[in-house]
């Protein structure tokens, strides 16, 4: 059941270029535990997209099964929404995108969702570098099932039920840099001056763009001896620098002292600065990237913020060369070679 | 033995080692007839492998245009010391086995009710061609020319082709028309021609075509207006796409751009294929997929989610001999009710049985327009007989005044004429709702898309009520489908009879030709049906509720399409009975003559006894 928000807003709350809200971005009333990681997720998109004054009905978000994949229900009410099947939201999310190039694709995930399930589909939609934002809500268990490990928890850390994981952890951000993947982020469900920024840089990146976010499960997987517990990933997490975020409506006035930050004029204009902090990473260097990646890891600790950005990117689009008008607006005269070619095709299989 | 004497009927098989080069050669031999003017039917029997092993090629030329299998074989012509024995004891009393005698016959081996015919095919290439590339190809090409010689074939006719086939690789022709008449001219000299068994020009084939089901499926969905086709690799479905990509790189670049009007994606596997079906249909665009019964399998969550999200999507299931792999090289009709009934919970997908190119051309367009209109996944059920065969067929024709029908699709102004749209909402009564494209209103139209339960707003529900009134309007739905799919194809007895045969997809030929006999040998009149979709609509109901038996001829070994029938139609076991063929190659027109024939006295056996029907019947 999807409990609607009240349709009452302030008189007084703020309004971006289209005369939007940002009321106007959220959906229904979240029914996720109280104080779970993916309701600030949640309340990021809702942030940036509003921030960036997309047109709601100009997004689709889709997901797979499982508790992050509730989530789009609880953002952008007025987008066209897709709940697809357990691990196969790329490949909808790959014909979606062939069919209408125009639109925005935000894609939703968790950790059992892409790194068991969906790995495959994960991988491929990666290699294709199709056009969407990947956010992953990484918890590390299912808590839908009551709190299995998934995937991605880490070797040694313990779930509710208080079993140390025997197994390895798979990282997300290590495995899409070795696939390709265009840009890669990860980031805190409790760090939202971070997360808002990244998310805004993933919408306006061409190419597949996965932000990795640690989202606690509050129920299943809060506890002293979990690696994403609020409090560990908060002791331990150490960003890449600080990432901003400048849209091309705005004026670009930022200045930052040279050796220090780079500055990206993505796609469409936008502008991403990025002030650097951690002296591992060059973040448009793939190799750099991983060694990074590598590094804090074996510190025990978590990388966050923008890891990798490949500032040339070719989208799944450019690469098949596909017409500029979405497809799905074609139609007859553009489709049908009429009857005198068939005449001829009979010709020839005589 | 009195040689087999026939003007214009006979089966003539070829046996080869796969990997050699032979069916081009092969389709060389089986086009010629058809140019002459004769009804003609190539079939392809090849393994499941990369060289090596035999392969056959199996000719069937009817001036009385019968192009199914009759079973039995008048010529053997038999390259492969490794299949010869095989070889010949299919062969008809008073057939012609015709081998190279380069290296004598083993004596073992004769027959001595059939003509053996040799001709020293590797000495004459030995002693034409040094490559040994050369000496392997050009000894099919020989051996057509030799088959030119011994059933008078019209020479000319053989050249022409030779012209057309190489046209812009003009260097090769000249060659092959040389090994041509090295075959022809020491057949001439040294053997007595032509055989009992021979060709003459007739005008029997009008403005038909030779065209292969596969390619005409791909046909179909550039002018049914696909513009996004996802796929996996695998036989014998892999054609279609490539067909597509073939017809659509020629005739779907845009004059402005240059760019492409279609897009089309190799999935990793067929889960994605059909996701990605999926996604490009519920974002407004015609795709599809070509798959298999693995791939089917595979593809069966996404059809569940498809079915009941009502999302239009088209399948084309080329079936080949399951289960699990099978035999994935060899024919079968086994994939109905895992198609009919694909995913769990309570699903019925629509299915299209085609039986000609023609009707793969005309389908395939069709499926498109169904599955907007019906907004449910519309499976195009062939198999690898016809998809990969090159079938006689009608031409293709497209009316140019044809509009793609997209069903109920509710655009901006009409949204702004609706209060409150629901995406479930059967507002016109036949149990199909309106749907809206991704991204057309900012401010209405937009719901989620899921494959659980919700209302007729598209609000996720676990109301009891709710779900069963959208369970009954699927059921609403399945009765309107049944107005607009393909209604059966009725053939009428010439006499009153209470038994009739009924039948789908590529059974038609050789069902029709069984019935023939039937007709003239045993004084047996039946009358007949094709049905050409599922849901069933009335007209199939009530042919059988008018006959007290009815014969199910089907290439299966469960008898699925029975089965289905009488699921559908709650009918007992006795109404129905089967006639089945699952030895991996096409039914033939003599095993269904036979199965009749067990059955018609008494009609006392019941219920299906597999092992009193199928044995050792499939010649």
């Amino acid at each position: 059941m999807s409990y609607q928000l009240p349709t009452f807003r302030h008189p007084e709350l703020p309004v971006n270029e289209l005369g939007y809200t940002r009321a106007d971005y959220e959906g229904a009333i979240s029914t996720l535990c109280a104080g779970c990681g993916h309701d600030s997720i949640s309340g990021a998109i809702v942030r940036a997209c509003h921030e960036l004054s997309l047109e709601p009905h100009r997004i689709a978000k889709l997901s797979g099964i499982g508790c992050s994949s509730k989530a789009p229900t609880y953002f952008l009410g007025k987008s066209h929404g897709f709940n697809s099947v357990h691990g196969r939201m790329p490949s909808v999310v790959s014909g979606a995108a062939m069919a209408n190039r125009d639109l925005l694709y935000l894609g939703v995930s968790g950790d059992g969702d892409t790194a068991s399930i969906g790995m495959g589909q994960f991988a491929h939609a990666i290699r294709r570098n199709l056009n969407m934002v990947y956010i992953v809500m990484n918890n590390g268990c299912y808590g839908l099932t009551k709190g299995q490990d998934s995937a991605t928890a880490d070797e040694g850390s313990a779930s509710k039920k208080g079993d140390a994981n025997p197994f390895s952890a798979i990282d997300l951000p290590g495995l899409a840099l070795q696939l390709g993947a265009s840009f890669v982020a990860r980031s805190f469900s409790g760090d939202k001056g971070q997360l808002v920024p990244l998310i805004k840089a993933a919408i306006s990146h061409r190419g597949f763009a996965l932000i990795d976010v640690v989202s606690p499960c509050v129920t299943f997987n809060n506890n002293a001896a979990s690696t994403k517990s609020y409090d560990f990933v908060r002791e331990h997490a150490e960003a890449t620098g600080t990432v901003d975020f400048i849209p091309m409506r705005e004026e670009i006035t930022a200045s930052y002292a040279a050796g220090h930050a780079h500055e990206v004029t993505l796609h469409d204009g936008s502008v991403l600065h990025l002030e650097k902090l951690s002296e591992d990473l060059d973040p448009f260097d793939r190799v750099s990237a991983l060694v990074a990646l590598e590094q804090y890891r074996a510190r025990g600790q978590i990388l966050t913020g923008l890891i990798y950005m490949n500032k040339d990117s070719r989208d799944l689009h450019d690469v098949l060369e596909t017409s500029r008008r979405p497809l799905n607006s074609l139609r007859e005269e553009d489709l049908c070679p009429g009857n005198k070619v068939l005449v001829n095709i009979n010709a020839s299989l005589r | 033995m009195q040689a087999l004497q026939s003007v214009n009927e006979f089966v003539i098989k070829f046996a080869n080692v796969n990997g050699t080069g032979s069916a081009s050669a092969n389709n060389l031999f089986a086009k010629a007839i058809f140019r002459m003017g004769l009804p003609v039917c190539p079939k392809n029997i090849f393994p499941s492998n990369i060289q090596g092993l035999p392969t056959w090629y199996e000719v069937r030329v009817s001036e009385r245009g019968y192009l199914g299998r009759r079973g039995g074989v008048d010529i053997m012509l038999s390259v492969n010391p490794q299949s010869m024995p095989q070889d010949i004891r299919e062969l008809e009393p008073g057939g012609y086995f015709i081998h190279d005698n380069t290296k004598p016959l083993d004596l073992r081996l004769i027959r001595s009710d059939v003509t053996i015919i040799g001709i020293p095919l590797t000495r004459i290439c030995n002693e034409q061609y040094k490559d040994p590339r050369q000496r392997q190809l050009f000894k099919n090409v020989i051996y057509v020319g030799a088959l030119a010689a011994l059933l008078d074939m019209d020479f000319a006719v053989l050249t022409e082709l030779v012209e057309d086939q190489f046209k812009g690789k003009e260097k090769l022709i000249l060659p092959n028309i040389h090994a041509l008449e090295l075959g022809y001219q020491y057949t001439k000299e040294n053997i007595a021609c032509p055989l009992g068994i021979r060709v003459r020009r007739a005008d029997k084939v009008g403005d038909q075509v030779l065209l292969d089901g596969n390619t005409a499926l791909g046909l179909g969905a550039i002018y049914g207006g696909a513009t996004v086709a996802a796929w996996y690799p695998i036989t014998p479905s892999t054609s279609v796409v490539d067909a597509f990509e073939r017809y659509a790189k020629r005739l779907r670049i845009d004059p402005g751009t240059g760019r492409k009007n279609y897009a089309i994606l190799q999935a990793e596997d067929e889960l994605a294929a059909m996701g990605m079906v999926v996604g490009a249909s519920w974002n407004g665009a015609r795709a599809f997929t070509a798959t298999s019964g693995p791939g089917l399998s595979l593809m069966s969550e996404f059809l569940g989610l498809a079915y009941f999200a009502e999302i239009p999507t088209v399948l084309f299931d080329v079936q080949r001999a399951g289960p699990s792999t099978g035999m994935p090289t060899r024919t079968q009709q086994s994939d109905v009710l895992s198609a009919a009934y694909a995913s769990h919970g309570d699903t019925k997908q629509v299915l299209l049985f085609p039986s000609t190119p023609k009707e793969c051309f005309d389908f395939a367009a069709l499926s498109f327009d169904l599955a907007e209109r019906l907004q449910t996944p519309i499976i195009l059920l062939t198999d690898l007989d016809l998809g990969m065969n090159d079938n006689m067929s009608p031409p293709l024709v497209w009316d140019d005044e044809r509009q793609y029908d997209r069903g109920k699709v509710l655009n901006a102004e009409d949204l702004d004429q609706i209060e409150r749209y629901g995406r479930y909402l059967d507002v016109d009564g036949d149990a199909i709702c309106y749907r809206t494209i991704p991204g057309t209103h900012p401010e209405k139209g937009a719901f989620f898309t899921r494959g659980t339960s919700r209302d007729e707003y598209a609000v996720y529900t676990e109301k009891g009520e709710e779900y069963e009134k959208n369970m009954h309007r699927l059921m609403a739905k399945w009765e309107t489908i049944k107005q607009w799919v393909p209604g059966p194809v009725e053939q009428a007895a010439g006499r009153d009879t209470d038994t009739a045969v009924l039948f789908f997809g590529t059974s038609e030929e050789s069902s029709m030709e069984a019935l023939d006999y039937l007709v003239e040998e045993d004084g047996i009149h039946l009358n007949a049906m094709r049905v050409r979709a599922f849901p069933f609509n009335h007209e199939v109901e009530a042919f059988i509720a008018r006959h007290q038996r009815v014969f199910v001829i089907e290439q299966n070994r469960d008898a699925q399409l029975r089965t289905l029938l009488m699921a559908e139609f709650e009918l007992g076991p006795d109404k129905l009975k089967s006639v089945l063929c699952f030895d991996g190659t096409p039914i033939s027109a003599r095993n269904i003559r036979k199965q009749i024939l067990q059955q018609m006295p008494g009609y006392n056996v019941t219920p299906l006894r597999r092992d009193k029907l199928v044995g050792g019947l499939g010649e």
